[in-house]
């Protein structure tokens, strides 16, 4: 009896740890990023492109990188949405009478949202090669979309999916055709929760580095056109971390602040649709 | 005869929305006490205040006091595992544990401490043949109970309850989910159980309240409106709602 | 009358036009997997018109100037490195899993959900300039107490890392699973006699097995794939990881580290892209365990 007490409380003490590690650690990140990175992040270190090579110049910021991040995202997302959003409504109002294939595409784009993103890259890359390409923003942006592609179908899917039964018969019996019933009404229904599911894709194609590695290169200048290749932030992360020189460094640091200030941002703005989404 | 379970001014607030309205009753011992009521009336609210399951919720809060015997289980310094013990609980759908149907009886005994390979096998068996189980699943005793039909599954359920030997058993719409025969047989069983056990079942079926009720308790919006042996409220209502609720004017 | 029709008609059109873009999107999408798979597999197959594939897999030297693909050791590497992570992860996902979703007020759930999905949202390089920072010289110092000299860069510090990334990824999962177990199952139990803990044991860890090997399959699948995190902390040398504040060089490292250079050397490229293809496919096998049991597991709620 006096073991079972002591067994139940010691988990119970365990349970509350697991749980508040999950804080600390987060809190331990936030702090090691903004401790190294704060002091670094100057008026020119936002402004300007690094002068003298990105490795070895001392002067010049990471403008380079944040332009081509922002650039390189709202393309990918751009490009996945033309794709997602007609999948998505076609899943759940064109193919409502087919359950048995839904769940068997369902269950390939979850598999598909498994794939890792350097295998992405790799396959980018050799298609790359394969057709000529060099690595350009073009190059990453299409690889980022591919990325993506499965987690913004698979969350707007769910969102659609939540649409009450009738809303679809309603529009149909109003004399609209499924095509109609989808865009124009089911689009307004679930906007917010269509919004929630383009951020969630945006912080992904952000912050990752893997795929774009091999395919959007990497440059000192700003990019002027797709054809021309482009920094990332996690890139300007990876690649300046281990230099020798201080400055070079410090704008890693600086590059961490401010990717993750922007995915903060992502993650508080599609908290804040999500909520309205439940209070509807 | 003294009654088994009193309850005294006893208050519940959820979310401070007020669930149960100073319920004053006391349920007589040996005897199958039904609650009715229109749904949402606190029926099922009242029957896991009983056996404190009450205790999982956060945001719950409960005055006033329930004794069984002479021990106010709201205030009492035993053990709570001790207190649930005494009460068997059915729910409205079985909910057989993930393992044997054998391990199901004896999962009770076994975290009471008993683990005498032999003891464990006569229990098993008495209490599943007092279900009238027994044969059905002899042969099967170590397969896993979700394999049962849902029939087999509540007696077993019964079984397992009472392997723990409680004094009262606690039923929530026990045969919501069962087919006309299951119902039938848990009915009979329970009309046999009466005589060493204290039944406290809650039931929407009038009709069943009808058939199997010794006593009556009538709840309306979280409150007792009326209470007493059955077929005096059955036959005899003094209360308008009790009257409407009968006559099926609401549910 | 007219302009009806050509209303019509255009109405017919835009409809037929749209559904096709639909239907060709969804093409796209289901074809994708297996054009990845087909693709990497007919790049690196160029590999095995010179080795079998259990040579490029068994061998230890990697030296592909002089024609050597040995893949053993940074298959090993990603193993060992996913292994470690996956046993700190799961005790603490499931900890606190059950902590939120039995004991926890509801309150607590609602204030850590976020921090959950903030922690899975920072990007893989976040975590790796943090493990660069703090996790490294920990894992130094930790090495140094056992009186062993290393720089830090270790598959152990691959290993916290990963198992930090993960661990709000399979607690996600685990949250859902305990959720989606009825309450009553724990009301019978405690009416049984049991106390909270024992429920928690004896009958809600049994019923949420399938859910937690899911989880777990599902965490394997994502930690196997993770790439500059660890690539970051792992120390990419290529030999045998002896203990686990030797260095590793998971299989995804290889990739990125080499990409590069591997057109200039006959077969490198295949044996790059055989790299890709292997990692796809232990992967997806992990990612298809995981989600098949899942949906056994649903069905039996």
């Amino acid at each position: 009896m006096k073991w079972r007490k002591i067994e139940e409380n010691l988990f119970r003490v365990l349970m509350f740890l697991a749980t508040m590690l999950m804080g600390g650690v987060l809190i331990l990140i936030l702090i090691a990023i903004f401790k190294n990175g704060l002091p670094a992040l100057t008026w020119e270190m936002l402004t300007q492109p690094p002068k003298g090579g990105y490795y070895f110049g001392r002067e010049g910021g990471i403008a380079n990188a944040i332009l081509g991040s922002i650039y390189l995202s709202l393309g990918a997302v751009l490009c996945a949405l033309v794709i997602a959003l007609p999948v998505a409504l076609f899943l759940n109002i064109h193919m409502k009478n087919h359950e048995r294939w839904v769940h068997i595409i369902r269950f390939l784009m979850d598999t598909l949202w498994g794939i890792p993103s350097i295998v992405y890259g790799a396959f980018a890359f050799m298609v790359m090669i394969y057709l000529g390409m060099k690595a350009s923003l073009l190059a990453g942006i299409i690889t980022v979309a591919l990325f993506i592609l499965p987690i913004m179908i698979r969350s707007m899917d769910e969102v659609i999916k939540g649409v009450p039964e009738g809303l679809l018969e309603a529009g149909l019996s109003l004399g609209a055709n499924r095509t109609e019933v989808a865009f124009k009404i089911f689009v307004r229904q679930c906007s917010t929760g269509l919004v929630t599911a383009i951020l969630l894709s945006l912080g992904r194609a952000i912050g990752d580095a893997a795929a774009v590695i091999f395919t959007a290169g990497f440059s000192d200048r700003i990019p002027t056109s797709i054809s021309q290749p482009a920094a990332t932030l996690p890139l300007a992360i990876f690649f300046q971390l281990n230099s020798p020189i201080e400055e070079v460094k410090n704008r890693a640091y600086a590059s961490a602040v401010v990717l993750t200030l922007i995915i903060l941002i992502i993650s508080t703005l599609s908290r804040y649709f999500s909520q309205k989404l439940k209070n509807h | 005869m003294k009654p088994a379970i009193r309850i005294r001014n006893l208050n519940l607030h959820i979310h401070k929305h007020h669930i149960l309205k100073n319920i004053n009753v006391d349920i007589p011992a040996n005897k199958l006490t039904v609650i009715i009521g229109p749904s949402g009336c606190g029926k099922t609210t009242l029957l896991k205040t009983l056996n404190r399951l009450t205790d999982l919720s956060s945001d719950i809060d409960i005055s006033g006091q329930i004794f069984i015997g002479e021990e106010d289980i709201l205030h009492t310094s035993r053990d709570i595992t001790e207190i649930r013990k005494q009460m068997g609980l059915l729910a409205q759908r079985p909910f057989p544990l993930p393992m044997s149907i054998f391990n199901n009886v004896a999962f009770g005994l076994k975290i009471g401490g008993r683990k005498n390979k032999n003891i464990l096998a006569k229990r098993v068996e008495y209490y599943l043949r007092e279900v009238n189980l027994w044969e059905e699943v002899k042969d099967r005793l170590h397969q896993p109970a979700s394999r049962l039909s849902i029939g087999q599954q509540q007696r077993l359920c019964l079984a397992r309850g009472l392997a723990v030997d409680p004094k009262i058993i606690l039923a929530d719409e026990p045969t919501s989910a069962l087919d006309p025969i299951s119902t039938q047989a848990i009915e009979q069983k329970f009309a046999e159980l009466k005589k060493n056990y204290t039944i406290v079942m809650v039931t929407h079926i009038l009709r069943q309240a009808r058939q199997i009720a010794d006593y009556l308790i009538f709840m309306h919006m979280g409150e007792i409106i009326e209470h007493g042996p059955a077929q005096e409220i059955l036959n005899n209502p003094k209360e308008e709602k009790t009257k409407m609720y009968l006559q099926g004017v609401f549910y | 009358m007219k302009i009806q029709q050509l209303k019509h008609i255009y109405r017919k059109t835009k409809d037929i036009l749209t559904q096709g873009w639909m239907l060709a999107g969804l093409v796209v999408v289901i074809l994708l997997p297996f054009v990845i798979g087909l693709g990497l597999y007919l790049k690196s197959h160029h590999i095995f018109t010179q080795y079998n594939f259990w040579e490029l897999i068994g061998s230890t030297e990697w030296k592909p100037l002089s024609g050597k693909f040995g893949l053993y050791p940074f298959i090993l590497s990603s193993l060992w490195i996913t292994l470690i992570a996956i046993v700190i992860a799961l005790p603490v996902a499931l900890l606190s899993a059950i902590h939120l979703t039995t004991y926890a007020k509801a309150w607590v759930l609602k204030w850590v959900h976020p921090l959950i999905d903030i922690l899975a949202g920072l990007p893989s390089v976040i975590y790796g300039i943090w493990g660069v920072i703090a996790v490294v010289p920990a894992v130094q110092s930790l090495a140094l107490s056992f009186g062993i000299k290393v720089s830090g860069y270790s598959i152990l510090a691959g290993g916290i890392v990963l198992a930090i990334m993960i661990l709000p990824f399979i607690l996600n999962i685990l949250i859902e699973i305990f959720k989606s177990i009825p309450i009553e199952l724990t009301e019978v139990t405690l009416s049984l006699g049991a106390t909270r803990w024992q429920t928690v044991k004896k009958v809600i860890l049994r019923k949420a097995m399938p859910g937690i090997i899911s989880a777990t399959g599902l965490g394997i699948s994502r930690a196997f794939g993770e790439t500059i995190a660890v690539l970051m902390v792992a120390g990419n040398v290529v030999k045998i990881p002896t203990g686990i504040f030797q260095p590793g060089y998971p299989l995804p490292a290889l990739l990125i580290n080499n990409y590069g250079e591997m057109l200039s050397i006959p077969l490198y490229d295949s044996a790059l892209m055989l790299a890709a293809f292997i990692l796809l496919l232990i992967v997806l096998f992990f990612n298809i365990l995981g989600r098949y049991t899942i949906v056994r597991f649903e069905k039996s709620m």
